[in-house]
């Protein structure tokens, strides 16, 4: 009976293995393929690596998804840990209610809708304030800051909830003012959480297509605007070259992520263990 | 350290002597329930005193407005003469050890005790200095470069109560200071604890449900229930002079039946109840044919397998019901013939050779008890 399940498990993991991760491998192996047409073979070749180099308008696109992605994070971190702080910590409030639900709304909006109305906010404010004066970097960074700061206050508040009150009590409790109490204890105790939140608003911006598609203007093109609109015209295994190296680079991240998590873990057990040695 | 303001060993007997904290007619309600029901307290600098009651009872929440962290729905609260009730904790006298420690887990156990120093701007080598004598003073100076997550719960507790102390505050309040600690280790801690007391000189307020706790720390003792106080008073006047039911039944245990005052006389009282007619020496005057509640501790009962002789007027028979062997002593539960069951507690003072040797169950036992150790209760 064990086995029989044991071996129903490894070929259920193993079919789950192939089917994420078989058209990746493809990818990467066609990202060296001679051939101009995607689908056929052509033989080893690293072409569409020096062509992708010389191709300003793909690095112009992904300079501009990585600098629209970190300006985002970095706000949408800091406003969505004062969101979480004031919904958890700041007791019952006036319109906490209207708060909390206006600070998720963008969570289940349909992102056509949130971008179709952040459109319309631009051109209003153009016609009646003549700023923002052309769509592009400032309106997408706006806009992917206005959804990916309640996933960050989500976060947040979780993590809030979760730490409990005791320690910013016992700091007050030692005569630190409240201003050094959030520096000094409730800050760095939300640090992962912070990070946690830097790098999903980052992950979300960088691959945010319809929002970007309806704020964006001339010259604004992201890197998920110009592969879309490069479906158009065909796609040139430039691209795949492209997604190899992304890919390498994600995989470096999780790698990284990975060995810290190891690091801490093992930095647990070692200080339980001096724990019980004392 | 804050000079005594009197040096008697029982400030709150003088007439004279002004309370380091004063809590007037204090309340403390939480939408419809009331935490705390208008209690007035005075508590003497040097002293270290109990809040002691159950889950609900209102200790914490009383701890709390002393610290400052609940506000008073009515009331004062007066440290050292200073009105506290607009004063935030962090300006406040007062300094508390948490139940959970609270230490900072991203900081050093030196970090953590010179939290507080820092935050009053003192310069650094009187930080320096005074967290060197502090940890010196509860045992910690080789650990001082640890983090909390890498101590024992002992060292954790002593690490807690070092950051408090460190601050000199003229209150030091502790909620369930060694809840937190095994039995073994409670027990030594709870010497230490009051020794640290002793030489510091600071007033402790501790809240705790263990009255094991409170007796052996305590100089005073408030026993409470309900958000109100049923009793304040030493460990001994609590133990033996319960003013009613709730704190003799609450404070180690005791066997209390109803009964009807027959006679008042001049020097005893006689009180009709399941154990017989009880003969009391005389402390307040009680109505004849009142209901009374008459109550004695299960250790102030004699057991005996043969008949005593008639020495005093309290004595009765039954048979065991049950044994509970403790090591130290036995509990005998025994049913009378009017079926009340009594608690006795007898010390095992020998050894026995066999094992059918001393009291075993169904056995016939005479009671008896001196009329100086009964308890006669009015509520």
């Amino acid at each position: 009976m064990y086995n029989k399940r044991s071996k129903f498990l490894t070929f259920m993991v193993t079919a789950g293995m192939v089917f994420f991760y078989v058209p990746i491998i493809l990818l990467i192996i066609y990202s060296f393929n001679y051939s101009k047409l995607v689908p056929v073979w052509g033989g080893w070749s690293t072409r569409w690596y020096d062509v992708l180099f010389q191709s300003e308008a793909l690095w112009n696109a992904v300079s501009l998804s990585l600098r629209i992605a970190i300006v985002n994070a970095t706000f949408a971190t800091i406003l969505g840990t004062l969101a979480g702080l004031a919904m958890v910590r700041f007791g019952r409030f006036r319109g906490r209610t209207l708060f909390g639900g206006m600070l998720v709304a963008p969570l289940v909006m349909p992102e056509v809708i949130t971008g179709l109305s952040l459109l319309l906010l631009f051109i209003t404010l153009k016609q009646l304030i003549g700023w923002p004066s052309e769509r592009g970097f400032t309106t997408i960074t706006i806009a992917h800051i206005t959804f990916s700061l309640a996933y960050v206050a989500v976060i947040i508040q979780a993590r809030l909830a979760g730490m409990g009150q005791t320690l910013e009590e016992a700091a007050l409790d030692l005569g630190a003012k409240p201003f050094r109490v959030l520096i000094d204890i409730t800050l760095p105790r939300l640090a992962p959480g912070m990070a946690a939140g830097w790098l999903l608003a980052f992950t979300l911006s960088l691959d945010d297509l319809v929002i970007s598609r309806f704020v964006t203007g001339p010259g604004g093109n992201t890197l998920p605007i110009l592969i879309y609109s490069r479906i158009k015209t065909g796609l040139k295994p430039d691209i795949n070259a492209l997604a190899t190296i992304m890919i390498l680079f994600v995989a470096a991240c999780v790698a990284i992520a990975a060995l810290i998590m190891f690091r801490q873990h093992k930095k647990t057990m070692q200080d339980e263990l001096i724990a019980n040695q004392s | 350290m804050v000079e005594p303001v009197t040096t008697s060993d029982t400030p709150w007997l003088e007439a004279d002597a002004e309370p380091l904290i004063r809590i007037k007619g204090v309340s403390k309600k939480f939408g419809d329930f009331t935490a705390v029901n208008n209690v007035d307290l005075d508590i003497y600098q040097g002293e270290l005193f109990c809040l002691l009651g159950g889950s609900g009872c209102g200790k914490t929440t009383l701890l709390r407005m002393l610290a400052g962290f609940e506000t008073p729905t009515a009331g004062q609260i007066f440290i050292d003469g200073v009105d506290m009730v607009d004063v935030p904790p962090y300006e406040r006298p007062t300094n508390m050890m948490f139940q959970s420690y609270a230490l900072f887990p991203h900081m050093t156990v030196e970090k953590n005790v010179a939290f507080g120093l820092k935050q009053d701007k003192v310069p650094k080598d009187e930080i320096a200095e005074r967290v060197h004598n502090i940890l010196k003073l509860v045992e910690l100076e080789e650990f001082k470069k640890r983090k909390p997550q890498q101590l024992s719960g002992g060292q954790r507790q002593r690490v807690a109560l070092a950051r408090a102390l460190v601050k000199e505050p003229k209150v030091l309040l502790l909620d369930e200071p060694l809840a937190a600690l095994d039995k073994k280790l409670r027990e030594q801690t709870q010497f230490e604890l009051a020794n640290i007391q002793e030489q510091v000189g600071v007033t402790f307020v501790v809240v705790t449900h263990d009255q094991e706790e409170a007796m052996t720390l305590s100089t005073r003792i408030a026993v409470m229930d309900k958000g109100e106080f049923q009793q304040i008073g030493t460990p001994t006047e609590i133990y033996e002079f319960p003013d009613n039911r709730f704190v003799a039944d609450f404070i180690g245990s005791a066997n209390i039946v109803e009964g009807k005052v027959i006679e008042d006389g001049s020097d005893y009282v006689l009180v009709s109840t399941d154990l017989g007619d009880v003969h009391i020496d005389h402390e307040d005057s009680v109505k004849e044919g009142s209901q009374v509640w008459v109550a004695i501790r299960p250790e102030k009962i004699q057991l005996s397998k043969t008949d005593p002789g008639k020495s005093g007027p309290n004595h009765i028979t039954g048979k065991v019901d049950d044994i509970g062997y403790l090591g130290e002593m036995s509990i005998y539960l025994v049913r009378l013939e009017s079926g009340q069951i009594v608690d006795v507690t007898s010390p095992n003072q020998i050894r026995p050779r066999t094992k059918s040797q001393g009291i075993t169950w169904e056995d016939e036992v005479y009671l008896s008890w001196e009329s100086s150790s009964v308890m006669l209760l009015n509520k």
